[in-house]
This record gives C-alpha cells, structure tokens and sequence, in this order.
C-alpha cells in the first residue's frame, strides 16, 4: 500500500467510524423524542431550557467550526503557524462552549434537577452530555495535534492527522445543529 | 507541499460563505421560536427543515462531500446512515406511540377507546 | 479506607458456591496447564513475537476461532446444565439447581454462544479467508484488527470472571430485560458483567465491520470489480454494513441501561418516567440485524462449496448477490417481530409481519440457485456438500417455523415457548454452526497444508444432523403444545418430560459429533503426512485463495494477482496463466504492535473496575487506554519493507520444497 493509498484508506475508515457514531447519537435522540415529556411532575423543558444561552453556545461552536476550516486551509497551503494558532483558537472556542455547558449542567443539578429527577432530564443530560464528551475528546485530541505539528512539522503523515481532526470537528457541529433544533428550539412549541 | 488540487475547492471563499449561510439559517431558526412567528406542527416542520438545509449547507462547504476522491464513498455511506438515522428515531417514535397509547395510561384513556369501539 | 481501594468488592466476593469454586479451579489448571507448558518449552517469546502482537489475519483468524473453541465448551456445559435441570424437574423434585441459578445458566449460555462462540468463529473465517480472495496481503487497518481481537479476547475473561469474583451473573435474560435487570430488582454485579463484556466486545467487533468494509472496498486486486467478488466477500461485506448498523445502536443501549443502574437514571425503570418497553424496541433494533450478521457469512460459505464440489460456476450469481443484499436491507427493518406481544396493536404488528415474511423470498432464491448449481453438475459429495445438505433441510425447516413466529396472530401462542426456542436454534445451529463447520473443514488444508480426515468428518456430521433432530423436534412439538421457555420446573401433569428427556439424549448426541470433531482433528495430526496439501488446491477451487500454497506465506502474494473474471483462479487455470512470475517487487508489511493487548488489557481493568465501582481503577484503566492510543498515533514506523530479492528466495525455496514433496 503507497502513501497515497493509505491515507485514503484511513480517510475512508475514519469516515465510517463517523457514521456509527451519528447512529449511537440517533439512539440518544430517539430516546429524548419518546421520553422527553416523562417529566414524573417535575418541571418541562419550556420552563428549564435558556434558548439565549443554547444560542450563545451554538454560535461560538459554529465559529469554531469555521476557524478549523481556517486552519486546515492554512495546512494545506504549508503554513504551519497560521495553522497553529487558528486551531488554537478552535481550541479556546470549544472549551468556552464546554464551560457554557457545564455552568448550565450544573445549575440545573444543584436546582435539583440532575438526571436523576425524571426519564426526562436523564434524556437530556445524556444526549447533551454525550456531545460534550465528544467535544472534550476533540479538545484532547487537538492538544495531542498541536504537539505533533510542533514536533514534527506537516508531512503527509501529519496532515491526513488533522484532515480526520476538522472532519471530527466539524461533525460535532453538525449534531449540534440537531441537538441546538430538537432540544432546546423545539422545547417552546406550544 | 501541493496538497490543494486534492480538495473539491476548498477555498477561503467556500468556509466564508458555509459559515454565513449557517448562522443566517441558524438565526433564522431561533427567530421563528422566540418571535412566535409559527407554532405545533408548523414550527416543528421548518425547524426540522431549517436544520436539514444547514446539514446540507454544513456537509457540502465544510465536510467536502462533493470532492472526487472518495466523495462518493462519502456520500454514499452518509445516506445510508441518514435513512438508519431515520428508522431509528422515526421508528421509535412510531412503536412507542402506538405502545405508550395501547398503555391508558392517561386518564380517560380507557373510556376513550370504548367510545371509540362502539360495538365492543 | 477499604471502600476507596476496593470500591464494592469485599471477601463475600471470592468463590463459596460450588459453582464458583469448580469454575475457578478450572479456569486457574488449564492456565497453569497452558503457562507451564509455554515456560518449558521455552515458547513465550515465539508466542509473543509470532502470535499475541502480530498484525496478520491468518493468524487473528486463528486464534479468534481457538478462543471460540474454549468459549463453545462453556456454552455447551451450560447448554447441558440446562437440559439435565429441564429433564428432571418435574413434580416433587426441584432439579439440582436453584431457580436464580438456572436463570444466570441460560442467560450465560445465550451471551457467549453468539457474542464468543458464533461471532468469534465468524471473524475468524472472515479474517483467514477475505484477503485471500480479494488477492490482498492484509485488512486495511492490521492495527484496528489486532486491536479488536484483544478486545474481544477482554469481553471473553470478562464474562467469565464472575466465577472469581462476584458468584453471579446476570440472570435476566440473554438480552438482560429491564426491569428486571434494573438495580431494583438485580443489585448484585451481574448485569454489570454482562454490560461491561458486551460493550468491549462489542467495540471490537465494531472495529472488525469498520476493517472488512473498507478493505472489501478499497483493497481488491486490480481487475476485481464488485461483481467478480467471491460470495463468501460479498457475505463479509454485508455483514460488515450490518454491525455498523446495528452495533452503535446495542453500544448505546447497554450504555443508557448503566447509567441507570450506575447513576440512578431512568430510561428504563418503573418510575420517574421511565420505559422498560423502550430497552425493548432499541435493542432488537440491534438483536435482529446481529442474528442475520451470523448467518449471512454461511450463505456465502455454503455459495463457495456447492459451486466448487459441483464443478460448475454458481447459478444466477448476480441474483445470489441481490438476494444477501436484500436480506441485508430487510433484516433492518422487521425487529417489531420480536416483541409482538408487547402490545403495540393490530396496524404496527401487521406492518411488521409483512416485512419479516418478505425475507422468505431472497432466502428461497438462494436456495434455488444452489440447486441449479448442482443441476448436471459433477458433485463430489464431500463432507462440506454434506453440510450442505444437512443446512438446506434445516434452512427449510427452520425457515418455516420462522414464517409461522412471523403471523403475529399465529406468534401470540408461540411468543417464549419453546417453538420459538427451536426456531433460533435451527437457524444459529443448522445454517450458522453448519455453515461454519463446512466452512472449516473447507478451508482447513489451507491454513494448516493438510486435509481433514473425510470418515471421521461425515461421522461428525451424522451424529451433529441426528442429535440436532432428536433434541429440538421435542422442542417444536412441546411448544406447539404451549410450553413456555426457561421453565426451571414444570408440573408432572403436564406432561413434557418425555420431550425434555428426549430432547436431553438429542443433546448427548450432537456432544457425540463435538467428539468425532475431536477426534477428526487428532486423526488428521497424525496422518497429515498423508493428507497433505501440495499443490495449494486440494479441491480444484475456482477463487483466488486456492492459488496461494498451503499455508500462504506471511504476505500472501508474492505478486498481486490481475483478475480477469469472476471464480478469478478458474479462469487463470483455463487461460494457463498459473505460472511463476518472472520479476519480483518489495513488499510493504505491516508490523507486529503490543499496543492492542495494551489497550484491551486496560479496557478489561477498567470494565471489572466498573463492574465493582473501584474509582481509582476505572480512572486508570481508561487513562492507560488512551495514553496508548496517542503513544500509537505517534508512531510513523508501522510498516516495514520485504526486499524484492528476499520475495525472491523465499518463493524459490518454497516452490523447491514442494517440487519436492510432490511424488
């Protein structure tokens, strides 16, 4: 197998992975659609959910999204510092999305409203909480990249690294996007 | 290192222009829930269809699924996961109902069927 | 101080019961059996070097179907613990087992005979086999097989651990059922070993279908279009779309299910709003495509030897491959069937009946296209084309009792009795096992370069086809007749036991089969001078694996075949383009890596840690887990090269030895 034909086969691999991934996320969103209104007298999501803050958090992701394509632009025009600092500040932006999400995980525990008030919240907590575990694991594996660039500069081997890291990063966007849709714009229906 | 004639035009103009449209239909979105423009089914079907319309917008300018090497592939495996998608959520939803129904457990269910058996 | 270092797990744990202590004792001899024999022979180096950390399928598939081997000896303990319990339980007496016992026996026996058992012997076929026929050297990603096979090899102790520490096993079912499987009615550890088993296999076997998908897509040798495939790829290669389809959605599952049995969640329980029906739809939504993941590779087996002992190419092969594809669409779109009566009403059952009955018509064509292969054809009637046979009257029959379960009518008498119970085992038994059973004896000379014996085999099949006769026609009967499965003891006045007891001589008989295979193997060692294969083709075989010697040298093809057709080596024998190349080329290879016992061997600490909420533990084992994932996406070093003129010696020395021992 030649280089060339190897990094197109992990593209290929990596792109799989990614569509079971949105089938285990199917399951979690086929769980919050029949559970969602299991809510055992406790409050709905219309009364729990802040749509600013959901707005706030689905902007800056959608910025970082945008700033990973900035950096792989700059991957595959060879400049590795442009590249490193524009997933730099993907990387700041996910983590302040996380923050965001976390403040909101944990106001609503300490209210008495964790995940194990209702069917309900225990939906929630783990669509939204696996996303984020998704976005951490994408933090981490950018911090991993950025070393990796530092060390060994961009070769093939590197580049089709990071061409599966926006990949990943942009496929969380996209989730959000339903996540962002079903939970929180869909919770003011009525 | 010449990697840009492998990209579908992967140019800063097509990011800039995936992330203009997001955030427009993103903002479009949240403006049809927060200014009560649509309500029920209605609102639930533009947001799905808002939501939809940025997934394509998202896969084509940032996912690249209409590059030539392996874009095929790619699309391929993604509508197949798209309808596995959609047999998961709709189907659930679908079984649960009429399951969740077939329970009573609401009150006035049971009198409600009988009313609606007639001849039982 | 104890809670934080041991977390759940106190002395109560270790082995009191005479199960757990017969059970480790036996684990701890034959592993000190098997380490006493490697330090005196001096082999762990070899072991290490050539088996545990290689990359390459032939051997993964090897030692994939010697751990199913163990994992079936289990399963068949349980499966005749059950029927002993079963065919003496009646009236006055209890049987030798308390119920809760009984409950965790057939529950064990149904998880390791289709995750370790029939999934294991599957990938392991799949693995020796595939890149053989697709003219490739390895998978498309050696790391991520390896990687599944550890973590298979994981769910495997894992699931078997109980007996040291912990006493019991899940006893809710096969498919551990909430409620039931709730913390409120199961707070022992059991379902947790069963969770934390499936979910590291499962991995593993989501890593497999992701590495046979690609590979069958992207690494065939040049000329081999999608409709030169041999069947048994194009089986692999449904298969493999179906775990990805079905896997993420039993991995979710299992983990919503621990959320709420470790976090105190609710999407399953009787209270605060959960749904236990919702477990139910979600993980057929996975069971069903899994048992059609386990029969499709038999259709493809059972494809490769009719047309090869018939001597003529298969018939309708285009329609051969609409049929698995269309089995493949249908399987995921009928998993309602399995819970009829959960009460969802007349229109949902009605739309799912008719889909499960549409999937009698691929199957039928199947069958008629096997037949008209071996219409006028020269069959050599071996012991595969025996299985052949055996699976074809089974498949019917089978398949039948699967269209009557399909009625949903028809299925509200025969839900969870023993009907339904003879169903699935004529399906998993008589097409998946015999399938596989074909499937190596097939293959066999190749891996090893030497035939089975052919006497003992067909006595092997006699005494497999009879017993499996002799010990479910009861159980078709006794359901028919109402009885319900998983009975642990039943009244005198019902009068079953006459099945039971003839079901349970059934079972001694296909233990005979299990023997004669035993024996079969230890008569060929011994004669495999005899039954050598020399020529690398000891059936006259029509695809491409029959053109490499037996056993294939480590990189399969000194030259990647060029496919002009499909049955690609009948063609290259007609046209006599069999022949030595006349330049060679470097070979790249992959090479060996610990990092997937490393990785599996953390996961497995982290399940147990889990399974006995040891934080510190679990902190350790995923941490380990995912510092050796980043040690391995530094390494640039994966591949190493085979020189042209080395290729060169070893095939020259090769073709001398056989030149050799050719008479």
């Amino acid at each position: 197998m030649n280089a060339e034909h190897a990094r197109e086969v992990a593209a290929a691999e990596f792109w799989v992975y990614l569509m079971t991934d949105l089938i285990m996320f199917s399951v979690l969103f086929a769980c919050y659609a029949v559970l969602h209104t299991a809510t055992y007298g406790g409050p709905t999501a219309a009364e729990l959910f802040s749509l600013p803050n959901a707005l706030v958090e689905t902007l800056i992701l959608l910025v970082s999204s945008f700033t990973s394509g900035l950096a792989m632009l700059a991957v595959h025009a060879n400049k590795k510092d442009r590249a490193m600092a524009w997933f730099g500040a993907t990387f700041i932006l996910g983590a302040a999305f996380l923050v965001l999400e976390l403040k909101e995980f944990h106001e609503l525990i300490v209210d008495g409203n964790g995940p194990q008030r209702s069917a309900f919240l225990s939906a929630f907590f783990s669509l939204v909480g696996t996303h984020g575990l998704h976005i951490f694991t994408g933090l981490l594996w950018m911090a991993v990249a950025m070393v990796q660039m530092k060390k060994k500069g961009l070769s093939t081997f590197i580049v089709s690294k990071l061409e599966r890291l926006s990949l990943f990063w942009h496929f969380l966007d996209i989730v959000w996007i339903f996540l962002f849709t079903v939970v929180y714009l869909m919770s003011r229906i009525a | 290192m010449e990697h840009a004639e492998h990209k579908q035009q992967a140019t800063l103009k097509s990011y800039a222009i995936g992330f203009a449209l997001s955030i427009a239909l993103t903002l479009a979105a949240y403006g049809l829930v927060t200014e009560r423009v649509l309500v029920g089914g209605t609102l639930v079907a533009a947001l799905l269809g808002l939501a939809v319309a940025q997934l394509v917008v998202q896969m084509w300018f940032f996912l690249h699924i209409g590059e030539e090497t392996g874009g095929r592939l790619k699309l391929a495996t993604f509508l197949v996961t798209l309808m596995l998608v959609l047999i998961v959520v709709a189907g659930s939803i679908w079984i649960m109902g009429h399951l969740n129904y077939q329970m009573m457990s609401s009150p006035g269910a049971m009198q409600k069927y009988i009313e609606g058996q007639q001849a039982f | 101080m104890g809670r934080i270092l041991f977390g759940n797990l106190t002395w109560a744990a270790l082995p009191h019961e005479w199960f757990t202590v017969g059970g480790t004792f036996a684990l701890t001899t034959v592993l000190a059996f098997i380490v006493i024999f490697l330090t005196r022979r001096k082999l762990w180096k070899k072991l290490w070097k050539g088996w545990l950390t290689t990359t390459d399928p032939k051997r993964i598939g090897i030692m994939y179907i010697v751990v199913a081997a163990a994992m079936f000896f289990r399963g068949i303990m349980d499966a005749a613990m059950i029927w002993i319990q079963q065919a003496t339980s009646v009236g006055s007496s209890q049987g030798y087992l308390t119920a809760k016992h009984f409950q965790e026996i057939f529950t064990a026996h149904g998880d390791i005979m289709v995750f370790f058992v029939t999934m294991g012997l599957i990938v392991g076929l799949m693995n020796i086999v595939v890149p053989l026929q697709i003219g490739a050297r390895d998978l498309a990603s050696p790391f991520l097989n390896t990687l599944g096979f550890w973590l298979f090899v994981a769910g495997a102790i894992l699931i078997n651990m109980f007996f040291v520490f912990g006493g019991e096993f899940a006893s809710a079912g096969w498919l551990s059922l909430p409620p039931l499987a709730e913390n409120a009615f199961s707070p022992g550890t059991g379902v947790d070993y069963w969770l934390w088993s499936l979910q590291i296999s499962g991995l593993g076997s989501l890593l497999g279908g992701i590495n046979f998908l690609i590979t069958i897509l992207k690494m065939r040798a040049p000329g081999m279009t999608l409709w030169r495939m041999p069947m048994f790829t194009w089986t692999t290669l449904c298969s493999s779309a179906l775990i990805l389809a079905s896997f993420p959605v039993l991995t979710m599952t299992t983990l919503l299910l621990w959320a709420d049995r470790y976090f105190g969640m609710h999407f399953f329980t009787t209270d605060f709003g959960g749904n236990p029906m919702m477990y139910v739809n979600l993980i057929w939504m996975w069971g069903h495509p899994e048992v059609y993941i386990l029969v499709l590779p038999s259709f493809g087996i059972f494809s490769e030897i009719v047309s090869t002992f018939a001597r003529k190419r298969l018939y309708g092969y285009s329609s051969m491959v609409l049929a698995a594809m269309a089995i493949t669409v249908l399987a995921g779109l009928v998993w309602l069937h399995h819970f009829f009566t959960m009460g969802a009403g007349a229109d949902v059952n009605a739309v799912f009946g008719l889909s499960t009955m549409l999937i009698a018509i691929p199957s039928a064509v199947q069958i008629l296209n096997w037949a008209l292969t071996m219409w006028k054809g020269k069959i050599r009637f071996t012991s595969p084309m025996y299985y052949f046979l055996g699976f074809v009257a089974l498949f019917a029959l089978g398949g039948m009792a699967g269209l009557l379960l399909a009625s949903p009518a028809a299925d509200y008498q025969l839900h969870n009795t023993l009907f339904l119970v003879a169903h699935f085992h004529t399906m998993i038994v008589g097409v998946a096992l015999f399938g596989i059973f074909a499937g190596m004896t097939y293959w066999f000379p190749k891996v090893t370069g030497f035939t089975l014996d052919e006497k003992w085999g067909k006595r092997a099949f006699w005494l497999w086809l009879a017993g499996f006769y002799v010990a479910f026609t009861p159980l078709y009967i006794l359901g028919s007749m109402g009885a319900q499965r998983r009975l642990d003891h039943y009244a005198a006045s019902t009068g079953y036991q006459p099945f039971y007891i003839t079901a349970s001589i059934g079972l001694g008989i296909m233990l005979l089969g299990a023997a004669a295979q035993i024996m079969q193997l230890a008569v060929s060692i011994r004669n495999k001078k005899k039954l050598a294969d020399v020529s690398g083709d000891p059936w006259d075989g029509r695809t491409l694996e029959w053109s490499t010697p037996s056993p294939p040298p480590f990189y399969n093809f000194a030259i990647v075949p060029e496919v002009r057709d499909r049955d690609a080596f009948w063609e290259m024998k007609e046209h006599g383009r069999v022949k030595e190349p006349e330049t060679y080329q470097d070979i790249h290879m992959p090479a060996n890596t610990p990092l997937g016992i490393y990785i599996a061997g953390f996961s497995l600490l982290a399940g147990f840690a889990l399974v006995w909420h040891i934080t510190w533990m679990i902190v350790l084992g995923l941490a380990g887990a995912v510092v050796c994932v980043i040690v391995r996406s530094f390494d640039e070093h994966t591949e190493y090269v085979v020189p042209a003129k080395r290729v060169e010696e070893l095939e020259k020395a090769r073709i001398a030895a056989q030149a050799q021992a050719r008479p």
